[in-house]
């Protein structure tokens, strides 16, 4: 713990109370957090940039907007992003060192709208390669480290921001989620995380890695401030083709609704021999807690989810492969030194721009997909993703929310599962099944193993955020882990 | 299964990867792993299944009036480049 609380570690609902009292400024707050940030940097590793002069303008900027009465909810509350939503005249590296040079020419949909509801942007966040890991340590910047433990990974692919928000050095960060990217390392650093229904938040601006999986969300203290900033994040954007034209409800509204009657789903292949004791036990507590406040807990089954991690690694780098296809040293990014002629300006500047992991996916996609093999694999997973996403529809015919784990365990120590690609592809295995569906879920901290946080997931009907955030909320009024700080805070 | 060197090589090929020498044998030992993971695959019974073509169920792609929206900003966006001139991306000479 720090020597005196500062006034930058409360929670988004917290601050825009505090705000709104004038008990300080936007840019006091702000320069609270940029020096807070300044100050972990060297432990944590959890920025690429921090955009420290441009938010002390947008901070300025948001306390003037208050004074003239034109304050929103969100207005002047410090907010970091993941470095893989392109931000206008900042680097948007996406963790590689293909984009290490890359200065986005446009604001992401995601960063126009918190910008427009007056968040005040800090600095871009540390994150796996072009979103392709589970640790964050396959960052060209170098591996984020565990607020909780400082030998420990922190998740990833969103660690960077995972590490942020725990640490308490913004209140909130965007995140994308691929296979868990979002709610791995919300559990590994116990903290909230949401990862929306496919299509809810515009992907315009979010580099590609898998685009019938990606869906960007949040990174927060609680589920009452994910409702904060999903009201801004969702709605229809027409610059994205797979972007849904759904009324957006009122999350806020909701969250405190009474669970009495929820229906929750326990998959017995979310319990299976992978999940550490330790973490069943905290889950099951967890699930006991739901039962005090009303709910019923049912067993089902969701007898193809075993085969999500497989499928997952046939349907993702396939489309990592196609969508990488664009970096070829030409119109931005890398470009190898005196190419001897075209062939070799594409295969040297991929070769030294891309890094060991998004090399092996890209690898993986362009053999799945390529002569010969195109039916026993791609057509294969995308049979088996439909059994897989029938299975989840089954079970929410008779449950409202499915709950388990997010992660087999909780974090692990920096390079223990580094020499494995399978070891470590198996950290998904229980969120890769509500990316392979569409559906939304959401990790909230339910306890700690040792000295380490251990998350519960949520996962809904597609479009059922309002009641995801409201059950998770729900907990968090009944229950103090989302509230615990690491001692590196 | 079990992929070889001249697999790797192949696949790098196809994907306009340079690899080093010593990179090469890791991904003959990483991508025959990944092969022996997604061969599970084999077991599931999909005969009949339509492949999933959207991650929602009956959603179609957005088509869209081809109509010009964007504004001409080719040298805003070249500055990423690695070479340009007169408003043209350099590459290396394609006809010999």
């Amino acid at each position: 713990m720090a020597e005196s609380r500062s006034i930058s570690m409360g929670t988004v609902a917290g601050l825009a109370k505090a705000l709104s009292r004038g008990e300080f400024s936007s840019v006091e707050l702000t320069r609270d957090s940029l020096a807070r940030i300044a100050r972990e940097q060297p432990r944590l590793n959890a920025f690429v940039t921090v955009t420290a002069e441009s938010a002390l303008a947008e901070a300025a900027a948001a306390d003037g907007l208050r004074q003239a009465g034109r304050a929103g909810p969100l207005t002047g509350i410090p907010l970091a992003h993941k470095d893989i939503f392109c931000t206008d005249g900042v680097l948007t590296s996406c963790g590689s060192k293909m984009l290490a040079n890359f200065v986005a020419p446009y604001d992401a949909t995601v960063v126009t709208r918190l910008k427009a509801a007056g968040m005040v942007t800090v600095g871009k966040t540390n994150m796996d390669e072009f979103a392709m890991g589970s640790s964050n340590e396959t960052s060209y910047f170098g591996p984020v480290r565990n607020p909780w433990d400082l030998e420990c990974v922190p998740g990833g692919s969103s660690g960077g921001s995972a590490a942020a928000v725990a640490a308490r050095l913004v209140p909130a960060a965007t995140a994308t989620d691929t296979g868990g990217s979002i709610r791995q390392p919300a559990a590994l650093t116990g903290i909230t995380g949401l990862k929306p229904t496919y299509g809810r938040v515009s992907r315009y601006g979010m580099i590609a890695f898998a685009s019938s999986l990606d869906q960007g969300g949040t990174l927060t203290a609680s589920a009452e401030d994910a409702a904060l900033l999903l009201q801004v994040m969702a709605g229809f954007d027409p610059r994205d083709s797979t972007s849904v034209d759904l009324p957006v409800p009122d999350y806020s509204a909701t969250l405190a609704a009474p669970l009495q009657g929820l229906r929750i789903g326990l998959p017995r292949e979310f319990f299976d021999k992978g999940l550490e004791p330790g973490c069943e036990t905290l889950i099951r507590a967890a699930l006991g807690e739901y039962q005090r406040l009303g709910a019923t807990l049912h067993d089902i089954s969701c007898p193809n989810l075993p085969l999500s991690v497989p499928t997952y690694y046939v349907v993702a780098p396939a489309e990592c492969s196609s969508n990488l296809a664009r970096f070829d040293g030409v119109r931005f990014g890398h470009r190898c030194a005196n190419p001897k002629n075209l062939a070799d300006l594409y295969r040297r500047s991929r070769g030294e721009g891309f890094g060991a992991e998004v090399k092996r996916r890209i690898m993986t996609g362009t053999y799945v997909l390529s002569a010969g093999y195109y039916d026993a694999y791609y057509l294969k997973a995308q049979q088996v993703r439909q059994l897989i996403s029938r299975d989840f529809a089954q079970a929410f015919e008779q449950v409202d929310v499915i709950m388990g784990p997010t992660s087999p365990t909780p974090a692990f120590k920096l390079g223990a599962k580094t020499d494995d690609p399978i070891t470590m592809y198996l950290n998904d295995i229980y969120t890769i099944g509500a990316n392979l569906a569409g559906l939304p879920g959401l990790s909230i901290p339910c306890g700690f193993l040792g000295h380490l946080p251990v998350g519960l997931q949520l996962v809904g009907p597609h479009f059922s955020e309002a009641r995801l955030l409201n059950v998770a909320h729900r907990y968090q009024l009944a229950t103090d882990w989302h509230a615990r700080l690491p001692g590196a805070a | 299964m079990s992929l070889s060197r001249p697999d790797i090589e192949r696949i790098a090929q196809l994907a306009r990867l340079d690899l080093t020498e010593q990179e090469v044998p890791v991904y003959v030992d990483s991508l025959t792993r990944i092969v022996g993971l997604v061969g599970q695959l084999e077991s599931a019974v999909t005969t009949g299944i339509e492949p999933m073509a959207h991650p929602l169920p009956g959603m179609v792609q957005r088509l869209r009036p081809d109509e010009v929206l964007e504004t001409d900003q080719h040298e805003r966006y070249q500055r990423n480049a690695g070479q340009v001139q007169a408003g043209l991306y350099l590459v290396p000479k394609v006809i010999e």
